[in-house]
């Protein structure tokens, strides 16, 4: 099942997702990348509610990979909207989105989209390095448009496991090493407690020099 | 379970002797699961006037945002500061407008209203989700918490209380009601509005 978990350290925030792309209870991918990278210094982990979704009702754009189209349609498709009007954004005025305004943004996308006929059912971790004052900052935002800034956070069957590992191993002040250990706790946890635990992780990190990706 | 309980939080506002008071818990969970122990919804809306919005958390911020953006428009237009009566009218009423589709919260307003003499009463008021108000003498409550938080203030409020023991009544009220319910708690935050400054301090609560 899906799982997200997001963490900030010294300077930096760890995002990190699982990259299995299920249907039912088929499994079609194990690569998936479902963190985008939405700046130069702003990263989105995003995963959709399992189960059917509007996407095969309503699909505008067709996504180039043909595998593509049997994961949950509409994270996807909500992805890549987020992705491009930020893009867009950055474009027309000549610079990016904080992340607190990208949060409030994409909030705003998904509380319009919740009261309305096909609603988007996506769940999303943003993470950013504020470049104006220098901050690691982290949005937790569930499918109702919920936003809230944390310190850690998770998404999935895996949160009920990793909030509470969190709680106990989190520091805002710990390393980068430090923070991917907790990581791994984290993962370990879930892989070890969880029934439909995923098996491979991508995670991310952002911090003043931009994001990248780390391996495990 | 009911969308006003999905997130939890509680909010409770009292009157006090030229003084009010407004208190919220801090915490966002979705049902049993902690999210957050820093969750405002309790929020300025002039240097006198706050408004407390306790329930679904999507629509704390949603109505938040719209009521800084009708509040800002009104201080434009009539060059002046809303009262808190035309604010609790203007928060029904905007309940009201989606009462086939709600939003799901209910708001309680706390502040001090000028007399056409300049004196400064004070004011509070609790709503239902579709903007039904109540105006009362002593005090309001609202959220997960509100049946606890009616048999606590019952028993700790009493009338012309000075900002500092309103503090105390509104704060222990607040942190024993919150200890018996699950969804509310995590840390909490006070303001007492007196005529010439807004008293806020977070308290020290239990986080189990």
């Amino acid at each position: 099942m899906e799982t997200s978990f997001a963490l900030t350290g010294k300077g930096y925030v760890i995002v990190a997702a699982d990259t299995t792309a299920a249907r039912s209870i088929v499994k079609m991918k194990d690569d998936q990348d479902k963190i985008k990278e939405l700046g130069s210094h702003l990263l989105m982990a995003y995963s959709g509610e399992p189960g059917p979704s509007n996407a095969y009702i309503i699909m505008p754009t067709q996504p180039t990979d043909p595998l593509l189209s049997f994961y949950s349609g509409d994270t996807i498709q909500f992805a890549e909207y987020v992705e491009r009007n930020i893009r867009l954004y950055q474009i027309r005025h000549l610079y990016p989105l904080r992340p607190s305004a990208a949060a409030s943004w994409i909030r705003r996308s998904l509380a319009v989209s919740l009261r309305s006929r096909n609603a988007f059912t996506v769940n999303l971790l943003i993470g950013g390095y504020d470049l104006a004052d220098h901050k690691p900052t982290l949005y937790w935002i569930d499918y109702l448009g919920t936003v809230v800034e944390v310190p850690f956070a998770a998404h999935g069957y895996g949160s009920y496991f990793a909030l509470s590992l969190l709680d106990r191993y989190h520091n805002p002040d710990a390393t980068l090493e430090e923070g991917l250990a907790t990581l791994k706790r984290c993962i370990n946890e879930v892989s070890k407690r969880l029934v439909v635990s995923p098996d491979r992780y991508k995670v991310k990190v952002v911090d003043k020099d931009g994001v990248r990706e780390v391996e495990l | 379970m009911s969308a006003l309980e999905y997130n939890g939080g509680s909010v409770i506002a009292m009157v006090g002797k030229d003084c009010v008071a407004i208190a919220s818990d801090l915490r966002l969970g979705t049902q049993a699961l902690g999210i957050s122990s820093n969750f405002q919804r309790v929020f300025p809306m002039t240097d006198r006037l706050y408004v407390g919005l306790p329930g679904l958390g999507t629509d704390v911020t949603t109505l938040y945002e719209r009521f800084r953006y009708r509040v800002n428009m009104y201080t434009i237009k009539e060059e002046r500061e809303i009262n808190p009566e035309t604010f609790a009218h203007m928060v029904s009423s905007t309940l009201y407008q989606h009462r086939f589709g709600p939003y799901f919260i209910e708001p309680v307003v706390a502040g001090l209203s000028k007399s056409p003499t300049g004196a400064l009463k004070p004011f509070i008021a609790a709503m239902d989700l579709i903007g039904c108000i109540n105006f009362a003498k002593d005090f309001v409550v609202a959220g997960t918490a509100s049946s606890k938080l009616y048999g606590v203030a019952e028993g700790l409020w009493e009338p012309d209380l000075e900002p500092e023991d309103l503090f105390e009544t509104i704060s222990q009220t607040l942190l024993n009601a919150v200890d018996r319910d699950a969804f509310s708690g995590w840390g909490a935050v006070v303001h007492v509005i007196t005529k010439d400054r807004v008293i806020s301090r977070t308290l020290k609560a239990r986080m189990d």
